[in-house]
């Protein structure tokens, strides 16, 4: 049976321009979203910022009501069920957001122990075992405001964790965190499903999805465009080669004719310190070195490159087609 | 309380505000030379104190919850919202407990006010009932900060015409006739009447059980609002908002 099930999800957002001519305008976040997760399984919702994650998330956590399509936690459905399926789910968001600044790690961990009706002589043993497992012991009496990003982050999780639900959601855990902090805390998730919990995990980090997730759901634009394991994802784009040309001052409307040119799979651009970085995928078997160059209308050239397309390249195709 | 208290500033205004309230009370009443209006005074700033810390409290602790982004947290539990929202404003409504010793203790210590109670019993069961009165009203209020953002400059308002609305300082005999009305249906009013009462050795009793009536029903109110404002602010999407 599926743990989690997102069928056919919308959320569309009012809101107003203008002070006084107001116009309302209507967003459309998330358009048609379906998938599910399987009992024990870790599964990645990967997508660039504004794809349409965090709302995906928050309605199948109960806090936003969808405006089309339905969804399921354990067999329950999120709108009518949403106090059982509270009991039975835990959500970690990341930022610096969420915690109680003025309390200690402790107090903190306690209050949401009552919310989540985790009994009195249970709290302290869950609570003590929690910092222990994401590496808090020591630390718990001292205030959160004086905690690191990372530390916060670790807080986030032992408080998801409280009242030990069998479904978790971790909404873009390791943002902002260092490298060695975002590690750790991927060996945290990763801890998680081994212990038997079903994740669902929201991340713009390709290669934390890679590592961490059974099975990944790539989103953009508020649509699903691609799902599979891993491997089934990267091995859309073993073929094909990559050119990538270090511009000076390139144009949007300039890669967008390139976009259109035959043969051209996705296109890119990175900002670096003076330059840009424009990365062309290419389709198997097409030669467009000189085509792409020939399209940058006498725009400041650097060194041009051609590569095997990385798993990267793969996410990016995929968050950019049009 | 734990987060108020860790705050100085916080700290140092709740024990001096009160004091200012009882001042500018007992010099606006020593006006009369008898020590009745004094009492009349003295218990009015006193419950002048734990609606204040009410209304403009559960305001503030809503919106810091929205600040700390736990609104969302404290929504998505499964405990229902109002155990989270009525015991915060019962305890604001608690803290005003210590404005109402604080008022009463200054007037004995500044201004030779003689608290002597008439029915002492009484007097203790009236105060409990005001607190939990008024801590219900504050949920209430509190019930329109989950709904909207800036509804806290709405505790801020309501705090000086609910003094002057409940016959905190001034007899509601003073105000015109289409006054009353609102006033009997504002639990501070039967609470600060069954206070006086008490002290003054009248019959305090009708009042406490309208108090304690008004609370059970703003209660009540509370929570069918409190459903509603939820499902909208899942509809519309404004918890996560600041």
């Amino acid at each position: 049976m599926a743990v989690v099930e997102a069928d056919n999800l919308g959320r569309t957002y009012r809101t107003t321009t203008g002070t006084l001519r107001r116009r309302s305008l209507e967003v459309e976040a998330v358009r048609g979203v379906s998938f599910e997760i399987g009992e024990g399984e870790l599964f990645g919702l990967l997508g660039p910022n504004g794809a349409g994650k965090t709302t995906t998330i928050k309605m199948l956590i109960t806090l936003l009501i969808p405006t089309s399509g339905t969804a399921r936690v354990l067999g329950h459905d999120v709108v009518k069920d949403a106090t059982w399926v509270r009991r039975r789910i835990g959500y970690v968001f990341g930022g610096d957001r969420g915690l109680y600044e003025r309390l200690s790690a402790l107090d903190n961990l306690r209050y949401f122990a009552e919310l989540y009706a985790v009994p009195a002589r249970e709290q302290k043993r869950r609570i003590a075992e929690l910092f222990e497992l994401v590496g808090l012991t020591g630390r718990e009496k001292e205030r959160v405001e004086g905690y690191s990003r990372g530390m916060r982050q670790r807080l986030h999780i032992a408080r998801g964790l409280l009242h030990d639900p069998p479904v978790v959601f971790l909404d873009e855990p390791t943002l902002g965190v260092d490298p060695v902090g975002a590690r750790e805390l991927r060996a945290t998730i990763a801890s998680l499903a081994q212990g038997g919990k079903t994740v669902l995990l929201t991340t713009h980090y390709m290669f934390e999805a890679d590592q961490l997730c059974d099975r990944i759901a790539v989103i953009a634009k508020g649509r699903i465009v691609a799902e599979g394991t891993p491997q089934q994802l990267k091995d859309r784009v073993v073929e094909g080669s990559v050119v990538e040309v270090e511009v000076y001052g390139i144009e949007d409307a300039v890669v967008e004719r390139l976009r259109t040119v035959p043969g051209v799979t996705a296109v890119s651009v990175e900002e670096h310190e003076q330059a840009q970085l424009l990365i062309v995928q290419t389709a198997p078997g097409q030669e467009l070195t000189h085509v792409i160059l020939s399209q940058l209308d006498g725009a400041r050239v650097g060194r041009v490159t051609s590569r095997e397309p990385t798993l990267e390249d793969a996410y990016v195709a995929l968050v950019t087609e049009p | 309380m734990k987060m108020l208290g860790r705050s100085t500033f916080n700290s140092v205004l709740g024990v001096v505000y009160p004091l200012f309230f009882a001042t500018i009370a007992f010099f606006m009443f020593r006006a009369g030379h008898s020590p009745r209006p004094l009492l009349y005074a003295s218990l009015g700033a006193a419950v002048m104190g734990i609606w204040s810390s009410t209304s403009t409290s559960a305001g503030a602790a809503m919106a810091r919850e929205r600040w700390h982004g736990t609104l969302e947290l404290l929504v998505a539990a499964p405990t229902h919202f109002s155990f989270v929202l009525l015991p915060v404003t019962i305890a604001m409504a608690t803290i005003g407990i210590y404005s109402m010793a604080a008022t009463l203790l200054w007037g004995r210590l500044v201004f030779g006010i003689d608290l002597q109670i008439g029915h002492p019993v009484a007097f203790v069961l009236a105060i409990p009932a005001t607190v939990l009165s008024i801590g219900a009203l504050g949920f209430l209020l509190a019930v329109a900060f989950v709904r909207f953002r800036q509804a806290w400059a709405l505790g801020n308002m309501l705090e000086y015409p609910v003094w002057l609305v409940c016959g905190f300082l001034v007899p509601l005999s003073l105000f015109p006739g289409w006054v009353r009305p609102i006033s009997w249906a504002l639990a501070p009013t039967w609470g600060i009447n069954a206070i006086r009462e008490a002290a003054l050795g009248g019959s305090p009793l009708a009042d406490i059980g309208m108090a304690a009536l008004l609370g059970f029903a703003y209660t009540l109110v509370g929570i069918v609002l409190l459903n509603r404002a939820l499902h909208a602010a899942r509809a519309k999407a404004t918890l996560a908002l600041t």
